[in-house]
């Protein structure tokens, strides 16, 4: 059982009256701001699904591949075969994780951690994006593919929504709160405490009866199944896939530096790591692109220049700020509050050497 | 029947042969010293029974399984607890998260969530460790690691510990209560020691039968106060047949 707090009851409160707000203060341009609300919902989801393996030392890059899987897997299986969505994305998050199973397996009974688990699991991304392109008479190729729209594109049975971005938008939340539920779960676990202990030392968590292989699986088949399930939903949202959007290494590479960026020890830290790299690529985007002056500085190398400049910023943070935004928020209040918390046992101390009740 | 027994127990590393055929048994209740100097091999013995290194040639019994080439974990979980001659602690966790942690996964079938949290308490107590089990392991000293490190393995509820160099790093003091305490764990909790060690004073005090080994093979079995009598174990620790320091 999880108990809510009463901020977290304020928050959700008001990410459920969100929409509306949004409707009475941008009437014009909601649509936008829902977007941009539902993509940094969905991407959390993704962030916090990697997060569960990656705060264990666990750095994959191979999540593009899991998000691929499942979003192909759900599309391809809808307009090849009829599939609905609802039998498609668990068969994609199940081939997911599969998959992340035959991958890590050999991985961590080899204690393969470190560069090599991640160099390991680039190539996964790379085998995966690679099948996408090469397959294109049914993906589309590197052009991606669209799912067959049903009706007027907003149906259950189809599991499609995007036409409604107030709809789009709470599916986006509920599978967000999902992906805190299950960071929550798996931070109380023992399991929690043995990938902790195995990150650290893998012979004494082994000497103490942990399997460290076998936790380190199911915390990856679970991750990779996260994510999975997220590619698979931000396909029915965008209603269209493509190889660069939704798999492969740049979005392998944007889950990594999000989370770090934002924190991978805490619950929000992929959320706040979603917000920040959103906002900052479309500020960027927004800033950079529809300046005159830049275009005619540096001509259509503009159109790259948010790309570098997030970039740039990231490098940074990953120097700068190991714990992410979050996380290093969280570390000044707590040593702010041990400093207060000396300063008063000794102001208490030196009352009680007077003769004085504190 | 010998609790644990191994046979012909050989371990190579390359051309290295770092323990050369070693038959030895360890009776059920003992504290069973197994001695050496640096380099003959007595700790990759140890480390072939916890599992750490899969033996060469020859075969480990424990209660009459085979144990050789298990892995550690399944080791653990046959009722064999190990702490290491360097402390290895979970830094990043709690003194008593560190411990609930075996109790949990110490045994085949996980213990329940309330009952680990309750036997880690009552491993730190045994062990004498602060009264703060919520703090890290930060700026706990040589003999609390080591206090630490025995917690944990008693939390997994072991038949068998085998305890590596537990003195190393301890002043005398601190020796006598470590020897004391294993003491303790053997008649409290009836659990069989093989207790690794180089510093023989404190240890010939407390040990049943003492194993000497030297180049990876056994020169001597018997009883301690044999063991210090013995013109080959005499001459393996001081080079001269003087009797060992301490060894009184």
């Amino acid at each position: 059982m999880i108990r809510i707090s009463r901020p977290a009851l304020v928050g959700l409160a008001l990410l459920g009256v969100l929409p509306f707000v949004i409707r009475l203060l941008f009437s014009g341009s909601e649509k936008y701001y829902l977007h941009l609300l539902i993509q940094i919902l969905l991407w959390s989801f993704i962030y916090t699904g990697w997060s569960l393996m990656g705060r264990f030392g666990l750095t994959s890059l191979g999540h593009g591949a899991f998000t691929g899987i499942g979003a192909y897997a759900t599309v391809l299986l809808w307009n090849f075969a009829g599939l609905t969505p609802w039998l498609g994305i668990p068969i994609g998050v199940a081939v997911a994780a599969i998959v992340a199973l035959l991958v890590g397996y050999p991985c961590f009974r080899l204690r393969i951690t470190g560069h090599y688990f991640a160099l390991l699991t680039l190539a996964l991304t790379e085998f995966v994006r690679l099948c996408i392109v090469g397959w294109r008479d049914y993906t589309g190729g590197s052009l991606g593919t669209q799912p067959k729209r049903y009706g007027d594109g907003i149906s259950l049975y189809a599991m499609q929504f995007e036409p409604d971005r107030v709809l789009s938008y709470y599916i986006a939340l509920a599978l967000w709160l999902f992906g805190l539920y299950v960071w929550v779960r798996v931070d109380r676990s023992m399991d929690r405490y043995a990938l902790d202990a195995a990150s650290q030392d893998e012979d004494a968590a082994a000497s103490v009866g942990i399997h460290v292989t076998r936790e380190r699986l199911k915390v990856t088949a679970l991750s990779a199944a996260m994510c999975a399930l997220g590619g698979a939903v931000f396909a029915q949202y965008q209603m269209y896939i493509g190889p660069d959007t939704i798999a492969g290494l740049g979005v392998s590479l944007n889950i990594v530096f999000a989370v770090i960026a934002g924190g991978m020890w805490v619950l929000l830290g992929p959320t706040v790591g979603a917000v920040f790299t959103q906002v900052l690529s479309e500020g960027l985007r927004v800033t950079i692109q529809g300046s005159a002056t830049l275009k005619a500085w540096f001509g259509s190398a503009a159109f790259a220049l948010d790309t570098a400049i997030y970039g740039l910023l990231l490098v940074l943070f990953i120097i700068y700020m190991p714990r992410g935004i979050l996380g290093t928020l969280i570390e000044r209040r707590r040593r702010s509050d041990a400093v207060a918390a000396r300063g008063s046992e000794r102001t208490n101390a030196s009352l009680a050497a007077n003769g004085k009740r504190p | 029947m010998a609790m644990l027994s191994a046979t012909g127990l050989t371990k190579t590393f390359g051309a290295l042969v770092a323990v050369n055929n070693v038959s030895f048994e360890v009776e059920q209740g003992e504290i069973l010293g197994l001695i050496g100097p640096n380099g003959s091999g007595k700790s990759t013995i140890f480390n072939c029974i916890a599992g750490m290194y899969a033996p060469s040639a020859g075969s480990i019994r424990f209660q009459g399984d085979e144990i050789a080439g298990l892995t550690a974990d399944r080791v653990c979980h046959k009722g064999i607890g190990r702490t290491f001659q360097i402390p290895r602690p979970f830094r990043n966790l709690s003194l008593l998260e560190n411990v609930a942690l075996s109790a949990y996964f110490g045994q085949d079938r996980s213990a329940s969530r309330s009952n680990c949290w309750r036997a880690a308490e009552q491993a730190l107590e045994l062990v004498g460790l602060p009264s703060d089990a919520h703090s890290t392991t930060a700026g706990l000293g040589a003999a609390a690691l080591k206090k630490l490190e025995l917690a944990r393995a008693i939390a997994t509820q072991p038949r068998l510990l085998l305890a590596d160099e537990s003195l190393n790093g301890l002043d005398h003091h601190e020796m006598e209560q470590a020897a004391d305490m294993l003491q303790r764990i053997r008649r409290d909790m009836g659990i069989t020691i093989v207790w690794v060690e180089h510093i023989m004073g404190v240890l010939m005090r407390v040990v049943d039968r003492v194993v000497v080994l030297d180049h990876g093979e056994i020169i001597f079995v018997g009883g301690p106060s044999a063991a210090q009598t013995d013109a080959r174990v005499v001459e393996v620790y001081l080079g001269t047949s003087e009797q060992p320091a301490g060894a009184a």
